[in-house]
């Protein structure tokens, strides 16, 4: 099956990060097209996670340019990447643990709601109206992930695997167009990842959502990425498709490991 | 209940299921019909929608090229799209024929090779990756219609449907000959095959068992009879289609009576949906018991002190004479005082947890039941009652009658049918319910049906001066140990499987000098008390090889042989020595049937080395097993197994006669 994809819509250019004088990425240059899942890979405190938080405004970086849809993307904060269609999912589980899988899920849709304090508090008329219809999309998120039996469990107590995919629901709820994963299939069994697998591929499938991924299972990545770029010490190494990542001797020697 | 069975005032016979159900969409159009849970939300279909729905199908597929006498494959969870695609089916006097959804690829190619199937209804895309698989081995195979179509966009392969377009069609077919489908439900009869379920397949390889629509129109209305059943009961219908249970509660029954069945929203939310919709009328085989009680105790093990006294004071009371009071029979003022007290705090609150506040009628079946489990049900004020049958008599032979209840009977023959007994116990049946045939196995017809026209059922049992059948086991089962004692296998693992701790036994002793178990642990309830105790272990194999855990095990053991010693026909059926198994018994790898019996000959030919073991006196072996995953990879567990003793009984008969 030939995938197509279609326009870059998130170009990173020249970017540095740096920490007083920890330099977290130096002049790393890559782009993210429409409707693809692009993978970011490298060792331990190879500067993924920055990569994520510059893509989503937690970060600024001192140098570089990001263009976001064509525009140059200004000082923002993350907010703002969330009202643009940009969700994401956290290395470390980010949901609230007392909480129920559906209130969690809810909160995705909370920038999407449009009525006042006043007139959620009271519950009351287009308040109501709009309950409603955000939690159909919610039970339609719920359903997508097949995660109706846990839908009025506390999050807490859900095993990780479980909770990893409630995650992936709230940033669902949001319906981006651009959704970005930190590990989301760390500390799971091969059963687990195998489920994530497929709902990554789905989403990306049905909803046309363009993923980027860091992902430190080798096979994961390297069956469901389109392209991957692969850092270390905050430096871009690699980057292409994965049969030429693989066999870039680079990345070999970085990351896969070299042969003594 | 005058209309209940073969005529109405109308006149036209509702002797076949498609009549039924046009009948119910005139008489009772708002009833609701079907219920499913989609969304978060109970969906309702009411009859009159049910019936549009099913001609809609039922025209798709006439014109698909769908002619009387072809099967229809229908492979799935139970939805309704899938139970109206039955009826359609019987509509068009096809044979609708059900599948497990859980049969792996290459069991699925076997029934499809053996029942010819040209069209399938399948739920999802999983099913649809099956079908795909097995092509090559199914040429016949020409239209498979699926029901959910996620996941399907890409699949371009010219033989597959949604069941939306396939509907779609079959409504403009419909609109442009409006007679059509009424001319084909007029050729129906009562005597055409109206469904093949195949049997599960415990010994040798499945047969296809035809059943016609006045067979199941007859256990049906049996049944409702014999337990004065209306339009306005609720039933969930969560058990496989293709078992003979699910096709008589869920389809016949409510095809016959008119109530409503509940879908759930996925296997893993029945026990949410039975709480939701609280079902006057429930089935369950043993094991869903089983895992309820289960459920109950450990949350119980887990509550405050004061709650679990209260729990443990009450289930007593219930225990003395909660039975009784639910069959009507004298209680003392005190006792039914205390009872009402009990209600009030347990069983009302338990009920209400487990869902069955509502229930009216509840069977079980499939399996025996242990007495203590059936017993606890029944205490806590739910009317729980065993049946007996087979997919070949409908699954309708024997039925406990309300207030007769005995703990170790299957009841008394039900409406409209006869049972006796042949010179070596075993049972034979007659009545409107039996088989017409096995699909294309006139031997395997003609070896089960005998010359008189009983069905030989093939389970050994016997009559008790009230008239009650009770079944010991299946009559090849049913040995003898080496000193000539009766060794009945079934009867000594239900015993054993009571114990919480106690997922599956299987016990070995036909021409043996004593009895022997293997264990499989229930890793929930083990794991539980493992975790309470500050245990450390590293999955089952890990958990089941502790000592701690084999002395857990040797208790239950040890009560189940007190127990077999006060009973003089099984008291050398005690188990001497067991083994707890490294790995959990897998329909899988093909040792418990779909249903999730254990098949002993196949298990004990497989772990032989272990079987040897036990019965050489070693404690300790080693083993090595393949086990499949559910995506048919292959991997392999290894573990050194402990053996040990458990302490035996004086048999008491012995002890009296001394």
């Amino acid at each position: 099956m030939a995938r197509e994809f279609g326009e870059v819509i998130l170009d990173l250019q020249n970017i540095s990060l740096r920490f007083g004088g920890v330099k977290a990425l130096t002049d790393i240059s890559f782009n993210v097209r429409e409707h693809e899942i692009r993978s970011i890979i490298g060792p331990n405190g190879a500067g993924k996670s920055s990569m994520l938080n510059v893509m989503n405004g937690v970060y600024h970086p001192q140098e570089g340019k990001i263009m976001f849809r064509g525009e140059q993307r200004q000082k923002m904060e993350p907010h703002m990447a969330a009202s643009q269609g940009i969700a994401r999912t956290f290395q470390n589980i980010a949901l609230f643990k007392g909480m129920s899988v559906l209130d969690n899920i809810m909160t995705g849709r909370i920038l999407k709601m449009k009525c006042n304090l006043f007139h959620h508090a009271l519950y009351w008329g287009p308040a109501q109206r709009e309950e409603i219809e955000h939690r159909k999309k919610v039970e339609e998120v719920i359903d997508f992930l097949e995660i109706q039996s846990i839908r009025k469990t506390p999050v807490g107590r859900l095993p990780y695997g479980l909770q990893k995919r409630v995650e992936l629901g709230r940033a669902l709820a949001a319906e981006p167009t651009l959704l970005l994963l930190d590990e989301p299939m760390a500390g799971m069994n091969v059963e687990e990842k195998q489920d994530m697998c497929r709902f990554i591929l789905d989403v990306n499938d049905q909803f046309g959502t363009t993923i980027v991924l860091i992902e430190h299972d080798m096979g994961v990545v390297m069956d469901i990425s389109d392209r991957v770029v692969v850092l270390d010490y905050g430096k871009k190494i690699g980057d292409g498709e994965p049969d030429e990542v693989k066999n870039n001797p680079d990345v070999i020697a970085a990351y896969l490991g070299t042969s003594h | 209940m005058s209309d209940s069975h073969g005529q109405t005032a109308g006149g036209g016979a509702l002797d076949t299921f498609p009549r039924l159900l046009m009948q119910h969409a005139r008489v009772r159009p708002g009833r609701p019909a079907m219920r499913e849970k989609a969304y978060g939300i109970w969906q309702t279909y009411t009859w009159a929608q049910v019936a549009e729905n099913v001609r809609a199908i039922a025209c798709g597929l006439a014109q698909l090229g769908f002619r009387r006498g072809d099967r229809l494959a229908i492979i799935g969870d139970n939805r309704p799209r899938l139970y109206w695609s039955v009826a359609a089916c019987q509509c068009l006097g096809g044979i609708p024929v059900m599948l497990y959804q859980d049969a792996v690829a290459e069991e699925m190619a076997y029934v499809l090779q053996d029942a010819e199937i040209r069209f399938a209804v399948v739920e999802d895309q999983e099913q649809v990756d099956k079908m795909l698989e097995i092509l090559p081995q199914v040429p016949l195979l020409e239209h498979v219609v699926y029901d959910d179509p996620r996941g399907m966009r890409h699949y371009t392969d010219t033989l597959l449907m949604g069941l939306d377009e396939l509907q779609a069609m079959g409504r403009i077919h419909d609109q442009n000959q409006g007679d059509f489908l009424d001319s084909e439900i007029d050729k129906g009869a009562s005597d055409d095959i109206s469904i093949m379920l195949y049997t599960s397949g415990t010994t040798g390889k499945p047969k296809g068992v035809c059943q016609t629509h006045g067979a199941f129109i007859a256990a049906a209305t049996g049944g409702m009879q014999f337990d004065k059943l209306t339009d306005q009961e609720d039933i969930l219908s969560y058990l496989p289609m293709a078992w003979v249970g699910d096709h008589l509660f869920s389809f016949a029954q409510a095809m016959v009576a008119g109530f409503t069945i509940n879908c759930p929203e996925s296997g893993e939310t029945v026990m949410t949906d039975l709480r939701e919709i609280g079902p006057t009328y429930y089935f369950a085989p043993p094991r869903v018991f089983e895992n309820l009680l289960t459920t109950v105790m450990i949350r119980m093990e887990d509550g405050g002190w004061f709650k679990r006294k209260i729990f443990a004071h009450f289930m007593e009371v219930a225990r003395r004479c909660g039975a009784e009071i639910l069959d009507g029979k004298p209680v003392s003022s005190g006792d039914r005082l205390a009872y009402w007290l009990g209600n009030l705090l347990v069983y009302g609150p338990l009920k209400n947890v487990l869902g069955m506040s509502r229930i009216r009628v509840a069977y079980t079946a499939g399996a025996a039941i242990g007495p203590d489990l059936f017993r606890f049900y029944r205490s806590i004020g739910i009317n729980l009652k065993q049946l007996y049958g087979q997919t070949e008599t409908c699954a309708y032979v024997c039925l406990q009658p309300d207030g007769e209840i005995k703990l170790d009977s299957v009841g008394k023959p039900a409406p409209f049918v006869e049972v006796k007994l042949a010179d070596n116990g075993e049972i034979l049946v007659k009545g409107p319910m039996l088989l017409k045939a096995y699909y294309k196995r006139p031997d395997a017809t003609a070896e089960s049906i005998n010359a008189d026209g009983y069905f030989m059922t093939g389970d050994a049992g016997f009559f008790d001066e009230d008239g009650h059948l009770k079944i010991i086991d299946r009559a090849k089962d049913v040995g003898k140990l080496n000193n000539g004692a009766m060794f009945a296998p079934n009867y000594i693992e239900n015993k054993l499987k009571f114990f919480q701790h106690v997922k599956e036994a299987v016990v070995f002793g036909a021409k043996r000098d004593f009895v022997t178990a293997f264990i499989n642990i229930d890793l929930e309830a083990v794991g539980n008390w493992a975790e309470r105790k500050g245990m450390s272990y590293a999955g089952y194999t890990d958990l089941a090889q502790q000592a701690a855990v084999y002395e857990l095990i040797r208790e239950c053991i040890e009560k189940v042989n007190a127990d077999l010693a006060n009973d003089p026909m099984m008291s050398g059926s005690q188990v001497h020595r067991f083994l707890i198994l490294h790995k959990e018994l897998d329909a899988d790898d093909g040792e418990l049937t779909r249903t999730r019996k254990v098949r002993r000959n196949f298990i004990s030919d497989k772990y032989s080395v272990l079987v040897e073991a036990l019965f050489a006196g070693k404690t300790i072996e080693h083993i090595e097993t393949e086990v499949k995953y559910e995506d048919g990879r292959v991997g392999r567990v290894s573990a050194d197994l402990r053996i040990e003793d458990t302490r035996t009984f004086a048999p008491q008969g012995a002890v009296k006669a001394a």
